[in-house]
C-alpha cells in the first residue's frame, strides 16, 4: 500500500507544480483585473444606488432614486436620444460606404496599397486633431464647405453652430474616421473568400455582377458584416472627443451624447452617484448588443 | 464528329508562356484525361475552356459554337472544383439547384421575398426540385440535402460538387482534379463511380489530374501536357506503351522508365551491351540518343560473363513485387528492374548480376527528346553488317 | 479581357476611388494648406489651396509658444510605452498559462476575460477617479497608466495565438530543460512577434488618441498627452486664429501619421489582425 501511495503523489506532483506555475504567471494579470475592472464594475454598480458626491463626506443609499430621476432627465433623455439618432446615422453609412470601398480596390490589381492608405489615413489620425480640423471646414462663413456649397448658390448652414445640422455634422466626421477602419476589415473579409467559389459561381451560370455579389460575397462576408455592425454599433455609442472638442454639447443640448453627459454629471458636477446610474445604463446597452452578436452569430452567419 | 475541340491556344502570362499552341478534339461520350506535372498548364487549358479565363488565340468549339468569346455562363459547360467550390452558407440541395435556378428564373424572380410572388416561377420551381431530387438519388445523397456542406464529409461533398454540375445535362464536363482532397480509399472508389456515372450520362468529360494512375484507369484517352505543351494524347494503353516523347515515357509508369544515354553510329546502329538496334530508315545516325525501357522489360540475372553487368544496390519490397535498382559496372549508371519476390529473394545488396533488356521493348529518342523508329537485330547480323 | 488594360469598368472603378480619396484627404490638404496662410487670408474663406503669403514660419512659432509641444508629445510616448509594456508583461504570461498549462482557474479566468472585453474605460472611469482622488495620485503618469496596465483584449489575443502553437514546441523546450518562465520568454515570446507587433499598433493608437481618461484625471498641463493638449491650445486660443490651430494639430497628427505611413502594411494588419479577433 505504501508503495502505491508514493506512486500517486509521484504522478501527481507534477500536476500541483503545473499548477502553481500557472497561478504565479497569471497572479499579476489576476489581481489588476479585479482591481481596475470588477472592482470598478461593481463599485459603478453599487454607486448607482447612492447619492455620493465627491466633496461631501456623508452619503446615503437611495435605492432606484437615481434611476428615477433619470426617467424625467431631460437631458440625459435627449443624450439617449441624441446618440441613438448619431449611431443610426453613422453606423450604416460607415458599413455601406466601407464595403463598397473595400470592393472596389479589392477589384483593382494596381493602386490597392495606396488607395488602402488614404482611405485608413483617418483612423491613424489623432480624432481631437482631426476634429478641430472639420470644425474649420465647416465654419460657416469661411469654412471650404460653406465656400464650395456657395459656388453653386447654396447657402450652407452653420454645420456645428446651429442645433438642427449639429447631429450630422458631428456624424459626417464619425463616418469619415471609421470607414477605414470597417474597410480594411471587409478586405480581409474578401480575400478569404475562396477564389473558386467565383469560379463556380460564373459556370453556374451567375452572370453579372450583382449575382455573383448575392450567390457569393454577401454571404461569405456575413460574420464580417456581423462583427463590423457590432463594433460600429459599439464605437458609435461611445462618441465623445468630437463632442467634447467641437460643441461641449450644445448649442442648446443638442450634441448632449451619452458619454458626454457621464463626464459633464460625474466629473465636472462631481455628482458620482447620479453618473453611476447613467454608467449602468451605457453598460447595459453594450451588453444587450453584445448579446444580440452572440445570438445572431450563432444562428445565422456560422457555416462550420 | 467532336463535340469539343481546341485549336491553337496560346496562352501567357507578362512573358511567361503557360501554353503553346494546344489542340484537342473530343468525341461524343469521350473521357480525356489531361494529365501532366504541376505547372505544364493543364488547369489553365481548363479554365479556359470553362471560360474563367480566356487563351491568348484559339478556337474552342462546343457543340458547333465558336464559344471563345462567350462568357462562362454562357457556354453550357459544368466544372467539378478541386476543392469542390460548394457555397457553404446553402444546403446540399440548395446548392444542386444553383445552376438551374440561375438558368431558368429570371434575375426578379430570384429576389428572395419579391421574387416569390412573381407568376410562372412557382411551376419552375417545383420543376427544379423534382430535378435536384432525382440527381440526388442517382448520387445516393438524398439524405443529405438539408446539410450545409460544413456538416458533411468530404466524399459527401465531393457527390454534391458532383450533383451540382451534373444536374442541368452540360454539353461538357470539366473536372479539376476532383478526387485529390480525398483520402487513398476514397480515392480509389471514386474514381469507379465517376467512370460510371459518366458512362451513364454520356457527356464528354475533361479530367485534369496529376495522378497519372488515374488517369490511366479512368480515361478513354489520356492527353499528356509538359512544360505548355500537349505531347500525346492516345489511349491508356497506346500512350504507355508507345510514349512519342521521351517525357511522355518519363511521366507515366512506376517505378519510372530507364533512360540511358548512348549512341547511333554511321550506319544507324545502337550497342548496349548484348542489345543492337537499328534505327530504321536511318532518320539519325552517328549523334547521341536516349535508349529508354520500362523496369518490368528489364531483368537481373546470375552473374556470367555476359557484358552488361551490374551490382545490386538497392531494393524495395512491395509485397506483390520487388523494385530492384542496380548500377551498371560499365557507365555507372542505375538500372531499374521489376522481379517477383520469388526472384528477388536471390539477390543481397552488392551482388553482381547481369543486366538482360527486352530488345522489342526497348525505345530510342532523339536528343530533342522525339521518338526514333527502332528494331532489334541479332548481334550476329548486326556484326556482320559492319563487319561487311 | 486581362485586368491591366483600362476598360469602362476599370476606369469607372478608378474614378470613383480617387474622388472618394479625395474627399477623405480633404481635411489633410486644408489643414497643411491652412497652417501656411495668414490670418487675412484664411477669413478671404477662398478655396485656393496655395498661401498667397507663406505664413508658415509664424504660424508653427504661435503654436509652439502657446503650449510647449515637445512636452505633449513626451508625455503620449512615455504614456503610450509604459501602457504598452505593462500590458504585455502581465497579459503574456497569463495567457501562456490559460493556453497551455493544466490549472482549474483557467475556466473562470476564461469567463472572467470574456466578461472584461464588455466593459470599457468610461464605465469603470467613476470610481477608479474616486480611489486616485482618495489616494491623491491624480495629475501623474500613474494615474494615466494604471488603469490600462491590465488589457483584457492583450489576454485574449494572446490566448487565441498561443493556442495555435503546437503543443510539440513547449514539450520539446521542457526536455530540453527549460523552466516556465524559461519558455515563455525564450519559446513563446519570439513565436509571437506577429501579435506582439499587432497588439502593438492596436494599443497605441488607442491610448495616443483616447481623450477621455487624460481628460479625467490630469488637470496639469505638465502631464497633458496629445489629444488633451490640444484642448488646452484651442481653449487659449479664444479667436479664431486657426492658422496656429491648424499648424498645431499638424504638428500633433504628424508621430502617428508618420509612424502609420511608413509603417502602413503593418499598421493595417495589425489592425486587420486585432480587429478580428476581438
Amino acid at each position: 500500500m505504501v508503495s502505491v501511495s508514493t506512486l500517486e503523489t509521484a504522478i501527481a506532483a507534477p500536476e500541483i507544480r503545473e499548477a502553481r506555475i500557472a497561478w504565479l504567471l497569471a497572479l499579476p494579470a489576476i489581481v489588476l483585473l479585479f482591481l481596475f475592472i470588477l472592482l470598478p464594475t461593481a463599485a459603478v454598480i453599487v454607486l448607482g444606488f447612492t447619492d455620493f458626491e465627491l466633496g461631501y463626506s456623508n452619503w446615503r443609499f437611495v435605492g432606484f432614486e437615481n434611476y428615477a430621476e433619470l426617467f424625467t432627465d431631460r437631458t440625459f433623455r435627449r443624450s439617449l436620444w441624441n446618440t441613438a439618432v448619431y449611431t443610426a446615422i453613422v453606423t450604416p453609412v460607415s458599413i455601406v460606404l466601407a464595403l463598397a470601398i473595400a470592393m472596389l480596390i479589392e477589384a483593382e490589381t494596381k493602386g490597392k496599397a495606396l488607395f488602402r492608405t488614404v482611405y485608413f489615413l483617418p483612423v491613424a489620425s489623432l480624432l481631437v486633431a482631426m476634429a478641430t480640423v472639420w470644425q474649420f471646414l465647416f465654419h460657416p462663413t469661411i469654412g471650404p464647405i460653406n465656400t464650395f456649397l456657395a459656388l453653386f448658390g447654396i447657402a450652407g448652414p452653420n454645420w456645428l453652430g446651429a442645433s438642427g445640422t449639429v447631429l450630422y455634422g458631428l456624424s459626417i466626421i464619425g463616418t469619415w474616421q471609421s470607414v477605414g477602419f470597417n474597410m480594411v476589415l471587409f478586405l480581409a473579409g474578401l480575400t478569404a473568400i475562396p477564389r473558386e467559389l467565383y469560379a463556380a459561381a460564373e459556370v453556374d451560370g451567375a452572370k453579372t455582377w450583382f449575382d455573383r455579389f448575392r450567390l457569393v460575397t454577401w454571404p461569405m462576408l456575413g460574420p464580417t458584416t456581423l462583427f463590423v455592425t457590432t463594433i460600429s454599433i459599439i464605437n458609435a455609442v461611445k462618441v465623445f472627443e468630437t463632442v467634447k472638442t467641437l460643441t461641449e454639447g450644445g448649442p442648446n443640448k443638442a450634441s448632449e451624447v451619452l458619454l458626454f453627459t457621464i463626464y459633464q454629471e460625474g466629473f465636472v458636477y462631481l455628482r458620482v452617484g447620479y453618473a453611476s446610474a447613467m454608467t449602468v445604463v451605457f453598460l447595459a446597452i453594450l451588453v444587450v448588443l453584445m448579446f444580440l452578436q452572440y445570438r445572431v452569430l450563432d444562428r445565422k452567419v456560422h457555416y462550420a | 464528329m467532336s463535340v469539343l475541340s481546341l485549336r491553337g491556344i496560346t496562352k501567357s502570362y507578362g512573358g511567361n508562356v503557360i501554353l503553346k499552341s494546344v489542340g484537342l478534339e473530343a468525341e461524343a461520350g469521350e473521357f480525356i484525361a489531361l494529365v501532366g506535372p504541376s505547372g505544364c498548364g493543364k488547369s489553365t487549358l481548363l479554365r479556359i475552356v470553362a471560360g474563367l479565363d480566356h487563351g491568348d488565340t484559339g478556337e474552342i468549339v462546343i457543340g458547333g459554337r465558336d464559344v471563345a468569346r462567350m462568357a462562362a455562363a454562357d457556354r453550357n459547360v459544368a466544372m467539378v472544383f478541386q476543392s469542390y467550390a460548394l457555397y457553404p452558407h446553402l444546403t446540399a440541395g440548395q446548392n444542386i439547384a444553383v445552376p438551374l435556378a440561375m438558368r431558368r428564373l429570371t434575375a426578379m424572380q430570384r429576389l428572395p421575398g419579391i421574387g416569390n410572388f412573381l407568376p410562372g416561377q412557382r411551376q419552375i420551381r417545383t420543376d427544379i426540385q423534382r430535378q435536384v431530387k432525382e440527381m440526388a438519388l442517382a448520387l445516393k445523397i438524398d439524405h443529405l440535402l438539408d446539410r450545409k456542406p460544413g456538416q458533411m464529409s468530404g466524399g459527401q461533398r465531393q457527390r454534391v460538387a458532383l450533383a451540382r454540375a451534373m444536374v442541368r445535362r452540360p454539353a461538357v464536363f470539366l473536372m479539376d482534379e476532383p478526387l485529390s482532397n480525398l483520402d487513398a480509399n476514397l480515392r480509389v472508389h471514386a474514381r469507379g463511380e465517376i467512370v460510371d456515372l459518366h458512362r451513364r450520362a454520356g457527356v464528354p468529360t475533361l479530367y485534369v489530374t496529376h495522378d497519372q494512375s488515374e488517369a490511366l484507369s479512368m480515361a478513354d484517352r489520356v492527353a499528356v501536357m509538359i512544360g505548355g505543351n500537349l505531347l500525346q494524347l492516345a489511349t491508356p494503353k497506346e500512350i504507355y506503351d508507345n510514349p512519342s516523347h521521351i517525357e511522355v515515357a518519363r511521366f507515366l509508369g512506376q517505378p519510372k522508365i530507364n533512360v540511358l544515354e548512348t549512341r547511333i553510329d554511321v550506319a544507324g546502329l545502337v550497342r548496349f551491351g548484348d542489345l543492337v538496334l537499328l534505327a530504321n530508315r536511318g532518320q539519325v545516325s552517328d549523334a547521341s540518343v536516349k535508349l529508354a525501357i520500362r523496369p518490368e522489360f528489364v531483368r537481373f540475372n546470375p552473374a556470367s560473363a555476359r557484358r552488361l553487368s551490374a551490382r545490386v544496390e538497392r531494393m524495395e519490397f512491395l509485397g506483390s513485387e520487388v523494385i530492384v535498382h542496380a548500377r551498371l559496372d560499365a557507365i555507372g549508371e542505375v538500372m531499374t528492374s521489376k522481379a517477383t519476390p520469388a526472384e528477388a529473394a536471390a539477390w543481397t545488396i552488392g551482388q553482381p548480376v547481369d543486366v538482360e533488356i527486352m530488345p522489342e521493348r526497348t525505345m530510342l529518342f532523339d536528343q530533342q527528346g522525339v521518338r526514333l523508329l527502332a528494331e532489334p537485330v541479332a548481334a550476329a547480323a548486326a556484326l556482320e553488317k559492319i563487319d561487311g | 479581357m486581362t485586368s491591366n488594360a483600362f476598360s469602362v469598368a476599370r476606369i469607372a472603378r478608378l474614378t470613383v476611388l480617387s474622388l472618394g480619396a479625395l474627399l477623405f484627404l480633404a481635411p489633410y490638404i486644408f489643414m497643411v494648406s491652412t497652417a501656411g496662410k495668414p490670418q487675412s487670408e484664411i477669413f478671404s474663406s477662398s478655396l485656393s489651396l496655395i498661401p498667397q503669403q507663406w505664413s508658415y514660419v509664424e504660424n508653427f512659432t504661435k503654436a509652439l509658444s502657446r503650449v510647449s509641444m515637445t512636452t505633449l508629445l513626451f508625455n503620449g510616448v512615455i504614456v503610450c510605452a509604459l501602457i504598452f509594456v505593462i500590458q504585455i508583461v502581465v497579459a503574456i504570461p497569463c495567457a501562456y498559462a490559460m493556453a497551455k498549462l493544466k490549472f482549474r482557474a483557467a475556466r473562470t479566468m476564461m469567463v472572467l476575460v470574456m466578461l472584461g472585453l464588455l466593459v470599457p474605460i468610461h464605465a469603470t472611469a467613476l470610481p477608479i477617479y474616486v480611489a486616485f482622488d482618495k489616494l491623491s495620485v491624480l495629475n501623474t503618469y500613474t494615474a494615466l497608466v494604471a488603469p490600462f496596465s491590465i488589457s483584457v483584449f492583450a489576454i485574449f489575443l494572446f490566448l487565441q495565438f498561443f493556442r495555435a502553437m503546437p503543443d510539440d514546441l513547449i514539450h520539446a523546450a521542457r526536455l530540453d530543460g527549460m523552466s516556465e518562465a524559461g519558455i515563455v520568454a525564450r519559446v513563446i515570446v519570439p513565436n509571437a512577434w506577429p501579435a506582439i507587433t499587432a497588439f502593438a499598433i492596436f494599443s497605441v493608437v488607442a491610448h495616443w488618441n483616447d481623450l477621455f481618461w487624460p481628460l479625467i484625471v490630469v488637470t496639469n498641463q505638465d502631464y497633458a498627452t496629445p489629444p488633451l493638449g490640444l484642448l488646452y491650445f484651442r481653449a487659449a486660443e479664444s479667436g479664431d486664429d486657426y492658422g496656429a490651430l491648424m499648424a498645431a494639430t499638424l504638428i500633433i497628427t504628424l508621430p502617428l501619421v508618420t509612424a502609420f505611413l511608413l509603417a502602413q502594411k503593418r499598421f493595417v494588419e495589425g489592425i486587420t489582425m486585432t480587429g478580428l479577433k476581438g
